[in-house]
C-alpha cells in the first residue's frame, strides 16, 4: 500500500533533521511564498484600485490578466532562470508575474462590484474622491480582494513546488527527487506535503479574510451576493467582465 | 531561434508535442463536460449533493496540481509515468469548476418556461435535454472557456513526471541551457490557448441562436 509507505516516510526522523530535511523545505517553500504574494500585492493592489477607481484601462486590465492565465507555469520559471543567469531571483520574479493577475482582478472586480447607490450616497454626502475610495469602496471590496489574494497564493505555492525543478529547495525536491529514482513514498509523501501546505495556507488566509472584513460587509454578502452583483453589472454603463474566481494551479 | 526552428526534425517533433497536448488537455475537457451536466442534474434536484459537491470542490482547488498528479496514481493504482493520471487529475479540476455553474443555470430556469414544455407534452427526459439544458449552455461555455485555459497550461507541469505535450520543451530546454526551445513552448501554449478559446465561443453562439438574436 503506498499510502502507508508514503506515511512511513513522512514520519522517518532521517527526513526531520539536516539541511534538506522537510522543516528547512518548508521554511524555503513558505518564505518564496509570502515573499511573492507580498510583492505583488505591492504592484497589483495599488494598480486594482486605480481601475477600479477610475474605470480607466479596465479592457486592458481584464484582457491582460486572462490572457496570463493561459501562461504555462513551467515555461515561464525555466524562462526566467535561463535569462536571470540562474539563482532564486529568476524563481521569485516568476511567481510574482503569477501572482499579480489574481490580485488584480480580485481588487478590480471588488470595486466594480460595489453597489453604485453605496457610492452615489457616499458623494452625496460630499465625500471626496479619495474619502469614498478609502472609507466606502475599500471596505466593501475586502471580500473579493482577499479572495485574490487566496487565489494568488495557491497559484504561487502550486509554482513553488514545480520550482523545485530548477535546483529551488522547496518541497517540490522530494517530489522530483521521488521520480528521478523511483522512490514512490518520497513521491507521494511529498505531494502529500505540497497538498497539506497549500489547504493551510489557504485556511489561514481564510482566517484573515474574517478579522479584517468589517461585520456589516460580511452580512450583505451573505444576503445573496450572486443576485445583487448580476443586477449591478446589468445596471453599470460599460460593464467589463471579470473572472475573479480562481481556477486550479 | 531561427536555426532551432529551421530543422525539419524539430519541427516534426514539436507538431507530436503539440498534438499529444491537444489531446491531453482536450480529453479531460470533455469528459468533465458530460460528468458535470450529470453532477450538476443531480445537484438541482438533491441539495444536500449540491453542498457535498460544493465542499469537496473548493478542497480539490486548492490542491496543487503537481501534488495531485501525484496522489491519483496511489488512489487508483495507475502506474506513476502513466498520462491518465494528467488526464484524470485535470478532469476532476475541470468537472469541479464546472458543477457548480451547471447546476446555478439549472436552477435558474423559470418555472413558467419547464411547465409550458411539460404543458406541451414533453417528458421529464426530453424535457431536460431539449429546454433546460440548451438554456444552461451559455453558462457552461464560460465555465468550459476557462477549463480550457487553465487546462492547456496546466499539462505543461506534467512533462516534470514524464507525461508528453509542449511541457517537455522546457524541460528540454532548461536541461540543455537552450532558451529556443522554451520560448517556442510557450507562445505555442499562448496561441494553443487562444485557438480553442475562439473555437469554443463560436461553438457557443452555433449552440446559442437566440442570444445573438437578441443583441441589437
Amino acid at each position: 500500500m503506498i499510502f502507508a509507505e508514503a506515511f512511513a516516510w513522512l514520519v522517518d526522523p532521517a527526513n526531520w533533521s539536516g539541511g534538506k530535511s522537510i522543516p528547512v523545505r518548508v521554511g524555503v517553500h513558505l518564505l518564496f511564498c509570502v515573499g511573492a504574494v507580498l510583492g505583488a500585492a505591492l504592484v497589483a493592489v495599488p494598480l486594482g484600485l486605480f481601475v477600479g477607481h477610475t474605470g480607466r484601462g479596465s479592457v486592458v486590465l481584464v484582457g491582460g490578466s486572462n490572457a496570463l492565465r493561459a501562461l504555462p507555469t513551467l515555461g515561464l520559471v525555466t524562462f526566467l532562470y535561463l535569462i536571470t543567469g540562474g539563482g532564486t531571483v529568476g524563481v521569485l520574479i516568476a511567481l510574482i508575474v503569477l501572482a499579480v493577475p489574481p490580485i488584480l482582478a480580485g481588487t478590480y472586480a471588488g470595486i466594480q462590484d460595489v453597489d453604485r447607490g453605496v457610492v452615489d450616497a457616499a458623494r452625496g454626502m460630499g465625500m471626496t474622491g479619495t474619502q469614498r475610495l478609502w472609507r466606502v469602496e475599500v471596505p466593501n471590496a475586502l471580500p473579493l480582494l482577499i479572495g485574490g489574494l487566496r487565489n494568488a497564493m495557491l497559484q504561487v505555492v502550486a509554482t513553488a513546488s514545480v520550482a523545485a525543478y530548477v535546483g529551488i529547495e522547496t518541497l517540490g525536491r522530494p517530489l522530483l527527487d521521488g521520480v528521478r529514482v523511483l522512490d514512490y513514498a518520497q513521491f507521494v509523501g511529498g505531494a502529500i506535503l505540497i497538498a497539506l501546505l497549500a489547504v493551510a495556507l489557504d485556511a489561514v488566509l481564510a482566517g484573515v479574510g474574517r478579522l479584517v472584513v468589517p461585520a456589516g460587509v460580511r452580512l450583505s454578502a451573505r444576503a445573496g451576493r450572486t443576485r445583487s452583483s448580476r443586477m449591478q453589472s446589468r445596471r453599470r454603463k460599460s460593464p467589463v467582465p471579470v473572472e475573479s474566481g480562481g481556477s486550479p494551479a | 531561434m531561427v536555426t532551432y526552428l529551421s530543422d525539419a526534425g524539430t519541427r516534426a517533433a514539436l507538431l507530436d508535442r503539440l498534438l499529444e497536448h491537444v489531446y491531453l488537455s482536450l480529453v479531460p475537457l470533455v469528459v468533465s463536460v458530460v460528468l458535470a451536466i450529470v453532477l450538476g442534474l443531480l445537484c438541482h434536484r438533491f441539495r444536500p449533493v449540491n453542498a457535498t459537491l460544493i465542499a469537496l470542490s473548493n478542497v480539490l482547488y486548492t490542491i496543487p496540481s503537481l501534488a495531485l498528479f501525484a496522489i491519483i496514481p496511489a488512489l487508483i493504482g495507475t502506474r506513476v509515468l502513466d498520462p491518465v493520471n494528467v488526464i484524470s487529475a485535470l478532469t476532476l479540476y475541470t468537472t469541479a469548476l464546472l458543477v457548480r455553474p451547471v447546476a446555478e443555470a439549472l436552477d435558474a430556469v423559470p418555472s413558467h418556461v419547464t411547465a409550458a414544455a411539460t404543458a406541451m407534452g414533453f417528458r421529464p427526459w426530453r424535457r431536460f435535454l431539449t429546454v433546460e439544458l440548451p438554456l444552461a449552455v451559455p453558462v457552461l461555455a464560460a465555465g468550459v472557456r476557462v477549463g480550457s485555459v487553465s487546462n492547456i497550461s496546466l499539462v505543461s507541469v506534467g512533462a516534470l513526471i514524464g507525461t508528453g505535450g509542449l511541457g517537455t520543451l522546457f524541460t528540454d530546454g532548461f536541461q540543455q541551457r537552450y532558451l529556443a526551445p522554451i520560448i517556442v513552448g510557450i507562445v505555442l501554449t499562448l496561441v494553443l490557448a487562444l485557438v480553442v478559446d475562439l473555437l469554443l465561443v463560436l461553438l457557443r453562439n452555433r449552440l446559442t441562436p437566440w442570444v445573438l438574436v437578441g443583441k441589437p
